[in-house]
This record gives C-alpha cells, sequence and structure tokens, in this order.
C-alpha cells in the first residue's frame, strides 16, 4: 500500500506527462491513424460496397431482369442440366437450376450483414452487461455469472445447435438466436476482466467516496473506459456471425432454401459434388464471403491499432 | 583507473510522438571500486541511459562512446556485448517481484546465470549459489534454494536479485532505482547489504535512484540529470554541502527531509520539459531561479570547482536561495461561493475512533485476517494528523473505513458527531459531504475518459448542489484555487502533469466543503521538486479555510514537515501517537524507533565557502580527453 | 492442488448433467411422435402403443429422464430408431475417424501456428512479422468449408481431370489397414482443418509472446547475459505457453462438433457426418448421444488441460 509508485522509468521514459499529447479518444486522430493504414481503408470501402450490393438487390434484380428465386431452365441451363457459367446473360453464371448467381448473391448479402450485424450488437450487448456486472459485482454474482459463461463455453456449439435446429425446424430467427447464444460469451469474459481491473482504479474508488451509486458508477465511471475492447469485439464478432450462419446455411440448418444465402449456395454446390463441374458456384460464393470476413477481420484490427496505441505499437 | 568511461553518449528514442532525445550529450566516468550514483527525476534519462549502455533498449539511437575494459561497448558486436553482461557488469532492477521469472525457483535461475558464463559442473553452481545466498543474508538457503519468486518478501527477492548480481564478481554493477519499491526499514537494510557486498567483493557500484536521501547514505561521487542532461557531478558530499548548480540546489531545498520542521518548504516551480523538444541555451532556464539572458540561447559552460564539482552553468556563484513564496493567489479576492469555512470549537473531534476493528475473510470463509486490530483515534478540527507505517499496516485501509468505503467489523467510528454504523443509506448519502479522499496515484485516480471540468464537476452534479453554468463556475473556482488554468477546464486528465494531476484530486476534495480531508499517499509518487508545490499548496490551503487533514504516508520526513500529530501504525495498530517534535525527538515505541532510524536523512553538512572556479569549458571547445581519444582512434 | 482440480471435475460433471438435461428436454417437447418414426406410417394404433410403452414413452418426464439417465451411466445410449442397433456402438464405430482427423490437424496446426507467432513476436512490425500477421488474418477469415471445397478442387479435381492422380477426393482408410493410405486420403482435411486454426493460435502466440517479452524478468534474462535464443524459447516461452495450453484443450475440446463441417466436404464418415445424418433422419438417440459424447469429451479435455495448467504454474502448484 505504501508501496512507492514512480512512473515506471524503463525503456522509453517517454513521460506522457512532458508532451502534450492530443486526446487519444478524439475521433479525428482515430480517424486519421485509421485512414493512414491501406488495409484498412480497403476493408471500409469493400463493406460500403458491399452494404451497397445488399441494399440495392432488388435494383440489380431488376436491371437483369431475374428474380431472386427465378429459375431459367432454358437459357441458364445446358442441355444436358449443367449450369451456365459467366457470360453476358448471367454475369455471374447460374447454379444448378438456372437462378443468375449474380442476384442470388446480393440477396444473400443482405441475410449475411443482416445476421452478422444484428447478432453481434445484441450479443455484445448480452456480453457487455453480464461482463459489467460480474466484474462490478464480484463475489456470488461473479462467481454464478462466470460459472453460466463457462457453461456455455463448454458446450459444443454446432452440435448442441444442430441438435436445436433439429427439433424447432431451421429458421432465420432460430439462426441469429442460437448465433447469439453462442457468442456473447467471449466479449463477457474480456469487459468482466476489464472491469476488474478498472474497479481497483482509484477514480472509482473515488466516485464511490463522492457519493455515486452503482449505476452512476458502472455508466459515468467505467462505461467510457471500455468503448475501445466494445467497438473492436464487436466489430470483430461479425465476420465469426457471419461465419457461423453459413455454416448453418451449409449443413442445412439455417436459412430455409429457395431464400438465398450464401451458405446455402455453397451447400447447394456442394451437393452431388456440381461445383467440380462448375467451379464459380463455390468460388463467386466462397470469395465474397471470403472477402467480408476478411474486410471485418481488416476492420477490427485497425480499429484496435488506431483506438488502442498501445497494443498498436505491439503490432 | 576507471571502470566505466562514458563520452558524449546521446541515446534517441523513435515513438508515434516523435523522437524522444532521452540522453544529451553526457560524459561521466566510474572510478574502480567507486560507489557511483545518478540521481534524477523521472524523465531525466537516468534509466534509459544505463539501459543503452547495455544494449537492453531494442529500437534506441545511441551515439557516443562508452569504455569498459578496453573496449567500446556501443561498437561491439551483440554477442560480444552479451558476454560482457552478466559476467563483468550485472544489474539490479527495481521491482524485485517482476524482475525474476516467476516460474523458475531461485536457484536455477543464479545457476543458470553461472553456468551461462563459466564451465563449471552443476554441483559446482548449486555450491556457488548457496554459498552467495548466505552471503546476502537470505537464511538457510540450501533449502530455500528451490523457492520460487513468489515464496519470498520483496527484500529478501531483492536480496536474491543482489546474489544473481554479485555470484560471478562483476567488475560492475549496476544498480536500478534497487530500493524504490521496498518499505523504508528494508530499503535501509538493502542499502547496508549493498554497502557490505562492495566492502567484500570490491565491486564498483553504479546506483541509480530519485531519491537523494538514499544517494546520500552511500554514493562516493554522483552525477545529477535532468531531462536528459547532465547539469552537475563530483563528490558527493560535496554535492550536498555545497551544490553549484541551482537545480541541484534546488532538489535540496524542495526534499522534505533536509529541512526544518514547520518552515514551507521551497519548491522548484514549473515542470521539466518535453524531451521532443530541441534544446537551446540551458535546459533548466525556464525553472531556473538564476537564469540571466543568456541561459536561454548559449549552451552552458562546463565549470571545474576545486571541490571537485563539475558543473554546466553559466553561474560562477553560489546559487541563489529563494524564499518561500505563497505561490496561492489571495483567495479574499475570488468570488468563493462554494467554500465557506466552519469556525467551529478546536477541541471537538471531527473524527472519533473506538476500539476499530477489521478482519477480512478469505475466499472461502476459513480463515481471517485481522487488518484493523483495536484502533484508538480522534482527529480534531484544524489539525493535520499523520498516519505512518509500513505497506500492510493497515493504514490505508483505516483510512477508508472513515471514509465509509469499508464496513467495519467491530467498534465505533463517529464522523462528524454521527454513529457510521447506525446511519443509514440516505444519511450516508449526505455524511460523504463530511468526508473526501485525495489518493495517491495522481494517474489512477482520475478517470482517463474525463474531462477536468466534469470531474472536479462531479461532486455537484452527484449531491445536485449546482449544474450548467453555475457548476462550471464553481468548477473554475476552484480550479484557479489550486494553481491550475481554469481555462483548462476541457481538458483531459492526461494532457497534464502528475503535480497538476494532484491538484485536480484536491480540488475534487474541496468542492463539498468537507470536515476532513484524508489524503492517501499524496506525494509518494510525485517528483521531489513537484512535491514540494503540492505539500504547499495543501498547507496554504489548510491555512485559510481552517481544514482539517488525515495524511498518510511511509515517508517520515514528508510527515514532519506537515502535521501536527503523528500516529505510527504496525500490524493493524496504532503503537504511538504524539505530538511530532515530540516523537521525533523521543520515541517510545521500539517500532518508531526502528522506523526513525532507517529513514533518518544524515546529518546536514556544513555549509561552506563556495569554492573556487578551477576551469571553464565552453561547448564547442575541444578538452584535452577528447583530443587523446580521437588520436587514439 | 487436489482440491483446485477436485472442483474442476465437480464443474465437469454439472456441465454434463446439464448438456443432458437441455437435450433430452429439448426432444421431449419436440413435435413428432418417436414411436412412429420407428413403426413407419403405416404401423397400427396398437403397434405404436407398444412401442411407446417399451421405451417408457408414456411415462411421467421426470421418470423418463431417470430411466434415461440411469441408463447413460450403464454406458446404454438407446437404441438407434433407425436401424436398432445400440447407439452407443454406433458412435464409437465413428470415433476413429474424427480422432484421426482432429489428431492430426492438431499436430499440424500447433507446428505451424507456433512458429509464426514466435517469429512474428520477435521482431514486431518486421517483414516477417506483417507475413506472419498477413497469414493469420486471412487463415481466421477463411470458412473452413470454402477451403476444403476449393482445396477439393484444386488439388483433387484438376489434376484428376489432367489424370493425374494428386489426392484421393474422400474416403476413410483405417490406419490399421494401411498408415500410409490413412495419411494420404487425411492430408487435404488435415490441411484444411489446420490452416484455420494455426492462424489463431499464431495470433495468439504473438500475443502472449509479445506481453511476456514486455516483462522484467525477460530484460532480467538478458542482463544476465543469456542468448537471445535462450531467452525467447527458454524464459518466453514458459510463461508464454500456459494460456496456449488452456486454449488448445478448450478447443480440442470443442473441436468434435468443428470437424462436422470438414467430415462433410471430405465425405468423411466421423461422429459429426453421423450427427448430421442423425438429425436428417430424425434419429433422436444418435443425436442425443453424440451430443453427450461431445459433452463428456469437452470435460475430460478441460479437466486434462486443468490440471497441466496447474503442475506448469508454479504459483498454482505451490499453494497449499
Amino acid at each position: 500500500m505504501s508501496v512507492l509508485k514512480t512512473p515506471n522509468q524503463a525503456a522509453a521514459a517517454a513521460d506522457v506527462d512532458q508532451v502534450h499529447v492530443v486526446q487519444r479518444s478524439s475521433l479525428a486522430l482515430t480517424m486519421r491513424r485509421l485512414s493512414r493504414d491501406p488495409a484498412s481503408v480497403i476493408a471500409a470501402v469493400f463493406i460500403i460496397v458491399l452494404v451497397l450490393f445488399a441494399v440495392f438487390a432488388p435494383t440489380i434484380a431488376a436491371w437483369t431482369g431475374h428474380g431472386p428465386d427465378e429459375q431459367f431452365r432454358e437459357t441458364g441451363l445446358s442441355p444436358s442440366g449443367i449450369p451456365v457459367g459467366p457470360g453476358a446473360e448471367f454475369l455471374f453464371g447460374t447454379d444448378q437450376l438456372g437462378r443468375d448467381v449474380l442476384v442470388r448473391l446480393a440477396y444473400g448479402a443482405r441475410i449475411s450483414l443482416l445476421v452478422g450485424v444484428v447478432a453481434s450488437i445484441v450479443a455484445a450487448t448480452i456480453g457487455v452487461t453480464v461482463g459489467m456486472l460480474a466484474g462490478y459485482f464480484g463475489g456470488r454474482v461473479d462467481t454464478l455469472l462466470s460459472r453460466i459463461m463457462d457453461l456455455v463455453m463448454s458446450v459444443p456449439f454446432l452440435l448442441a445447435a444442430i441438435a436445436l435446429v433439429s427439433v424447432l425446424g431451421p429458421s432465420l430467427q432460430l439462426s441469429i438466436a442460437v448465433i447469439i447464444f453462442f457468442t456473447w460469451t467471449p466479449i463477457g469474459r474480456v469487459i468482466r476482466g476489464q472491469v476488474l481491473a478498472l474497479k481497483q482504479r482509484e477514480f472509482v474508488e473515488a466516485a464511490r467516496s463522492l457519493g455515486a451509486g452503482h449505476l452512476g458508477i458502472m455508466f459515468r465511471d467505467i462505461l467510457p473506459n471500455l468503448m475501445v475492447p466494445i467497438i473492436i469485439y464487436s466489430t470483430l464478432m461479425i465476420p465469426s456471425a457471419i461465419v457461423f450462419e453459413a455454416t448453418l446455411s451449409f449443413l442445412g440448418m439455417g436459412i430455409v432454401p429457395p431464400t438465398a444465402s450464401w451458405g446455402g449456395m455453397l451447400s447447394e454446390a456442394a451437393g452431388n459434388s456440381i461445383y467440380l463441374a462448375a467451379p464459380w458456384l463455390v468460388i463467386i460464393p466462397g470469395t465474397a464471403l471470403l472477402f467480408t470476413t476478411l474486410a471485418f477481420n481488416l476492420l477490427g484490427d485497425g480499429l484496435r491499432d488506431a483506438l488502442d496505441p498501445r497494443a498498436a505499437r505491439k503490432a | 583507473m576507471s571502470v566505466l568511461d562514458v563520452r558524449h553518449l546521446n541515446v534517441r528514442i523513435p515513438t508515434e510522438d516523435g523522437v524522444i532525445h532521452a540522453v544529451r550529450d553526457v560524459s561521466f566516468s566510474v572510478d574502480s571500486g567507486d560507489f557511483f550514483g545518478i540521481v534524477g527525476e523521472s524523465g531525466s534519462g537516468k534509466s534509459v541511459l544505463v539501459q543503452a549502455i547495455m544494449g537492453l533498449i531494442p529500437g534506441a539511437r545511441i551515439t557516443g562512446e562508452v569504455w569498459f575494459d578496453g573496449h567500446d561497448l556501443l561498437t561491439m558486436k551483440p554477442d560480444a556485448l552479451r558476454k560482457i553482461r552478466g559476467r563483468a557488469i550485472s544489474m539490479i532492477f527495481q521491482d524485485p517481484l517482476s524482475s525474476l521469472h516467476p516460474q523458475f525457483t531461485i536457484g536455477w535461475q543464479i545457476v543458470e546465470q553461472i553456468r551461462t558464463h563459466r564451465k563449471v559442473s552443476r554441483a559446482e553452481a548449486r555450491r556457488m549459489t548457496v554459498e552467495i545466498l548466505g552471503k546476502v543474508g537470505i537464511p538457510d538457503p540450501d533449502t530455500r534454494f528451490s523457492a520460487y519468486p513468489h515464496q519470498f518478501s520483496g527484500g529478501m527477492r531483492q536480496r536474491v536479485m543482489i546474489a544473481m548480481a554479485l555470484v560471478l564478481n562483476p567488475a560492475l554493477i549496476i544498480a536500478d532505482e534497487p530500493t524504490t519499491a521496498l518499505d523504508s526499514t528494508v530499503q535501509a537494510q538493502i542499502l547496508d547489504l549493498l554497502h557490505e557486498m562492495r566492502e567484500e567483493f570490491d565491486a564498483t557500484i553504479l546506483m541509480i535512484t530519485h531519491d537523494l536521501t538514499v544517494l546520500a547514505r552511500v554514493a562516493d561521487n554522483m552525477m545529477v540529470m535532468y531531462a536528459g542532461h547532465k547539469l552537475e557531478a563530483g563528490p558527493a558530499r560535496e554535492l550536498f554541502a555545497r551544490p553549484a548548480h541551482p537545480y541541484t540546489s534546488g532538489l535540496l531545498r524542495s526534499s522534505p527531509g533536509n529541512y526544518e520542521p514547520g518552515t514551507p518548504l521551497v519548491p522548484i516551480p514549473g515542470k521539466p520539459p518535453s524531451l521532443l523538444n530541441p534544446v537551446t541555451g540551458c535546459v533548466f532556464a525556464p525553472r531556473c531561479p538564476d537564469a540571466m539572458s543568456k541561459c536561454w540561447s548559449e549552451t552552458p559552460p562546463l565549470r571545474t570547482y576545486s571541490n571537485g564539482l563539475e558543473t554546466s552553468c553559466w553561474l560562477t556563484e553560489a546559487p541563489s536561495e529563494p524564499e518561500a513564496s505563497e505561490e496561492m493567489q489571495d483567495v479574499s479576492t475570488l468570488p468563493i461561493t462554494v467554500l465557506n469555512p466552519n469556525t467551529t470549537e478546536l477541541a471537538t473531534p471531527i473524527v472519533q475512533i473506538n476500539d476499530l476493528e477489521l478482519s477480512f475473510r478469505s475466499k472461502r470463509g476459513r480463515t481471517s485476517v485481522d487488518v484493523l486490530r483495536g484502533i484508538d483515534l480522534a482527529i480534531f478540527r484544524g489539525e493535520t494528523l499523520g498516519l505512518v507505517g509500513e505497506s500492510g499496516c493497515g493504514k490505508s485501509t483505516l483510512a477508508r473505513v472513515i471514509a465509509g468505503l469499508i464496513p467495519a467489523t467491530g467498534g465505533k467510528v463517529h464522523l462528524a458527531g454521527h454513529d457510521l454504523s447506525t446511519v443509514n443509506h440516505e444519511q450516508w448519502r449526505s455524511l460523504r459531504r463530511e468526508v473526501q479522499l485525495v489518493f495517491q496515484d495522481p494517474y489512477g485516480s482520475l478517470n482517463p475518459r474525463r474531462r477536468v471540468g466534469s470531474i472536479i464537476g462531479d461532486p455537484f452534479r452527484i449531491h445536485r448542489i449546482s449544474s450548467g453554468e453555475k457548476r462550471k463556475k464553481s468548477v473554475q473556482q476552484l480550479m484557479e484555487l489550486v494553481g491550475l488554468n481554469p481555462e483548462h477546464y476541457n481538458r483531459f486528465p492526461s494532457q497534464f502533469s502528475g503535480g497538476q494531476r494532484q491538484r485536480i484530486g484536491i480540488a475534487r476534495a474541496l468542492a463539498l466543503n468537507p470536515s476532513i480531508i484524508i489524503y492517501d499517499e499524496p506525494v509518494s509518487a510525485l517528483d521531489v521538486s513537484i512535491q514540494a508545490q503540492v505539500l504547499n499548496l495543501m498547507s496554504s490551503l489548510q491555512k485559510e479555510f481552517n481544514l482539517t487533514y488525515l495524511f498518510i504516508s511511509h515517508d517520515l520526513a514528508v510527515v514532519r514537515h506537515v502535521c501536527d500529530r503523528i500516529a505510527v501504525m504496525d500490524k493493524g495498530k496504532i503503537v504511538e501517537l504524539a505530538a511530532t517534535e515530540q516523537l521525533y525527538a523521543d520515541p517510545q515505541h521500539d517500532f518508531t524507533k526502528v522506523l526513525l532510524e532507517a529513514s533518518a536523512p544524515e546529518e546536514k553538512p556544513q555549509s561552506r565557502a563556495f569554492p573556487e572556479l578551477l576551469s571553464t569549458v565552453h561547448a564547442g571547445d575541444l578538452t584535452a580527453g577528447d583530443l587523446i581519444a580521437g588520436g587514439v582512434r | 492442488m487436489a482440491r483446485f482440480l477436485l472442483s474442476r471435475v465437480g464443474f465437469g460433471l454439472l456441465v454434463l448433467f446439464l448438456l443432458s438435461l437441455f437435450v433430452f428436454l429439448l426432444f421431449f417437447i419436440a413435435p413428432g411422435d418417436p414411436a412412429r418414426v420407428i413403426a413407419g406410417d403405416k404401423a397400427t394404433v396398437e403397434v405404436l402403443a407398444q412401442i411407446r410403452a417399451k421405451l417408457g414413452l408414456d411415462e411421467p418426464i421426470y421418470v423418463q429422464y431417470w430411466l434415461f439417465i440411469s441408463n447413460v451411466f450403464q454406458g446404454d445410449l438407446g437404441f438407434s430408431y433407425r436401424n436398432q442397433l445400440p447407439v452407443i456402438d454406433i458412435v464409437v464405430d465413428r470415433i476413429p475417424v474424427t480422432v484421426s482427423l482432429v489428431f492430426g490437424g492438431v499436430i499440424l496446426w500447433l507446428g505451424i501456428g507456433i512458429p509464426i507467432g514466435v517469429m512474428s513476436a520477435r521482431k514486431p512490425g518486421s517483414v516477417r512479422d506483417r507475413l506472419g500477421q498477413s497469414f493469420a488474418v486471412v487463415g481466421i477469415s477463411f470458412p473452413s468449408f470454402v477451403l476444403g471445397m476449393m482445396a477439393l478442387y484444386v488439388l483433387y479435381f484438376l489434376p484428376a481431370k489432367a489424370g493425374w492422380k494428386l489426392f484421393p477426393p474422400s474416403g476413410y482408410i483405417p490406419l490399421t489397414v494401411d498408415p500410409l493410405q490413412w495419411a494420404w486420403h487425411l492430408v487435404l482435411p488435415w490441411c484444411t482443418l489446420a490452416l484455420v486454426s494455426a492462424a489463431i493460435y499464431a495470433r495468439l502466440m504473438r500475443g502472449q509472446m509479445l506481453e511476456v517479452l514486455g516483462e522484467d524478468y525477460i530484460r532480467t534474462a538478458r542482463a544476465k547475459g543469456l542468448t537471445e535464443r535462450r531467452v525467447v524459447y527458454r524464459h518466453a516461452m514458459r510463461s508464454a505457453m500456459p494460456p496456449l495450453v488452456t486454449q488448445l484443450g478448450t478447443d480440442i475440446g470443442l473441436m468434435l462438433g468443428g470437424v462436422i463441417v470438414i467430415e462433410q466436404v471430405f465425405g468423411l464418415l466421423g461422429v459429426g457426418n453421423l450427427a448430421v445424418s442423425a438429425v436428417n433422419n430424425q434419429d433422436r438417440p444418435v443425436v442425443i448421444g453424440v451430443v453427450l459424447l461431445g459433452g463428456l469429451f469437452v470435460v475430460v479435455m478441460n479437466i486434462i488441460v486443468d490440471t497441466l495448467y496447474a503442475f506448469l504454474d508454479s504459483r498454482i502448484r505451490t499453494a497449499a
């Protein structure tokens, strides 16, 4: 307690003290750092394009004249029933039923983004709440909530998910619910750890000694200090939610056909190994999926580097 | 003969904010058998200097020469330098817990050191290890050989580090703040051990510290660093007795231990410069009481005096001794609305504690630890009561019980006439206004994500006293009161220095006009020159508003300076309570005596006549040494 | 330490109990009549009633659960609705495939991931680090079934079309039959499995190492004059490994679920494949059996890992 805490004089005694650094949390600074990272810029541009692609899916359908579930058995399939490859009529080719892959890709993007964003936001909210309560109150509350997190984490999630789906029947809502249930725990743990550390900080004690209530301390004193991990983790949860959804759909436990989803498209391509004859059926949705998750992961990394320069220096 | 000869050393460290010029043109040499001290405040570059020499700062750009045993360490191949590290030059670091590997036994770690540099059998290495452990005072070294670092106390761990540093009988031992993380009694033991070992092994020691009193105890020669510059060097005795540089003299003046109790400290005004900026003239000029016009524009010359001091300064006479000035402005002219000094009788205690007990139960609820064991204490209006003890004695816990942050498990605490064990939630809320805390860590006690205005305004918000413009006005008055620029209302804590942050903490504590302010180690994280500023602010505020303070510290020198009465705590009990001077003059309890002995400053050397100036070398002139060194190469 | 382990075992049992309750209730509330699944559409009411009685389906729910759980403890997971074989036999039959897949995959991913992570951490910001980081982010982003399908197309189909038999498309040859064929058939699934996880471990290792390399005791090790190699591999690795071991235990445990997709893509008849087909066939005892086995696997792995962790950490090991 009475141990002297001289500021760490180790390497680079870059005494922040004396350097008038512009405040870190300032949005402008973050954006400037972010824009200096080409990977983040490309990722952000890709995500914007993807969102536009998804939003304007009906426009694309109207422009091509092909509905998402419309089957073109005459023009879209060869006489022997093989899908036609990318060309003037079908920009990205057709699938085994003669449907336009481009249009289905656009509609699939809507599902992926919807699931990714909704599931991440809800899961992050649950995770932050539980982590905050566990870390802040400690004791029995912490033991209970941590145990629940441990429990959820030790369930083989894909097995449990398919068991659930097999009973309740696949649907978009169930997919989202399952993804939320199995993805809120990591951020919950991170937040709990952070809150445990923050709670020890003297400024929290200072707030208590001033007579601030629990809610006030949680929201005014602790939450602002959690914004960086929350932003980073939420961003990084989006790609894993998207992959989770695609995996469920790929196993036939997610989005119900004929609604277009990327995982479903890949699943249909894998069925009867049709993709070996029509590789674009894997390459196009597979690449879309890969680039989407890559873009979110790169953006998440970029955000971490920009928001948390200490970690950035390590990165 | 010199063991280590450093010439014109420059260290630059690239960071995101720019290149930090951490060491600027520093030359010094350490003679064989010398105990050489480098003293400097945080950011002075002292640690960077030695770590750079040893090749321990990756990415640092280093120029100059460092001669050791006929080789320039800076031009050596990394592998050759590695062979010198640990064998010919060994190091001791500040925090002995984090500096030892937690997953290996201490014996293993020392054996590894031996076998890296010497071809000896495992058995022989073990024998050497046990022997050295015994020498540095580890009881039962043969069994403790296989213990892990976490099974030792802080002082014992530092002994292990020392054993590791000594085991190969190196020509030079570099100790980087070896006692800073330790309690004062342990600190004294470790210093004595270093001293002893130096005699026994005939070792040369280079010790770095921020603490002048530590060096006064042990150093033969020393160097004073400031913002990367060497300002003064020479025999320690002379340097303490008659410093020729205004900075050294300012440091001595502001060090609480070196002053007559009751008189105000004389701080060095201002704060250290940024290491990112280039320096023209003297780096200390902005804070120097003796600064002349050329100090701002021309690099100071190196002057050598008859008593062996080397000083980088334009001044040719003794530095002036400025009087303590009331740095606070006249508060009566401020339109104070928030503060309203109560004038009550002196004899009523604000805090009355009877037989207070507190025990924490361990996690599983089987064992319990008694932290406070029967405390009786009364604090009266207008006084400053000091609470002194070593780490773990329960003094901070006691503060938190009084502040109502931890409920007591036995006994009574009366705060402003209320029994804390009987007040209900609502009463507590209003009672919170009566007791305020100022914390040790100026970095940790302010929320980094909130603006200063909102931090200081918190009390007004929480107790719904004022809002909007009115609150802002009150906050700005408080800022002015504690010597902060009210225009900085919208800044974040990270934009303030350590001393300024502590002022913010004080302003927040003052806001509700509390009956008592508890200071928990308020200056121990601050540099000496800044410490004095904060201590003076505290005293002048107290005088002005008739405040009551409980001042918690491990540092007897600081406590002596500011307190009316002192309570000494040991193992959860108050072992002695007396008026300050009485306690120092006639300590009753054994523990008090031990504490006093450990922290006793060296007798203040008699001031002598200012020494004679022997030579002056201006910047740009070449010294004879440079010519020889140049010719040899 | 014994106490610590005992509490972990207790927790594992709790996990298993809750998991069994979960699957049991799930199928209890599920629509659809198991008797009809067994007997087929043409069965008479009498036959259905007979089957229900035989399976205990007309008992109250807690009796059914008790029956179920006490059978489980005797190693009896019931019989498949589909072919009337004991579930335990069906599941055990599939284990070698999955274990072969996981085993090879783990070795490969550790062999790739850890060196990349260490190399990255030794020189942060260097070209090597950037390459390692790029590998990591791409690997993490790659959905394994996409990777698997692309690998099959490029490494099996295209060469096969050119008349070059590089890799087999699918299938499993038992190790005991022909070790070479066993490995050859599993190379593509292993690589697919390993690449994604290797990326995660490269990151994890890099992060751990960077943190440890910044510790004071690493500075001490350097000041002692140890070679950089010894500092990194002896001192830093010693502290960086325990968290990695924990993660590995969890990951191997969860792998049983994770390999489902890979088994699907490569046509391997492992436990995951069994789960998917059981779900499609509404074969509840098999689904329950697979989920419970998966849970058991996780629990056992976690206990092994906790033991290992306690042993690796001197602070836990020496605690009374």
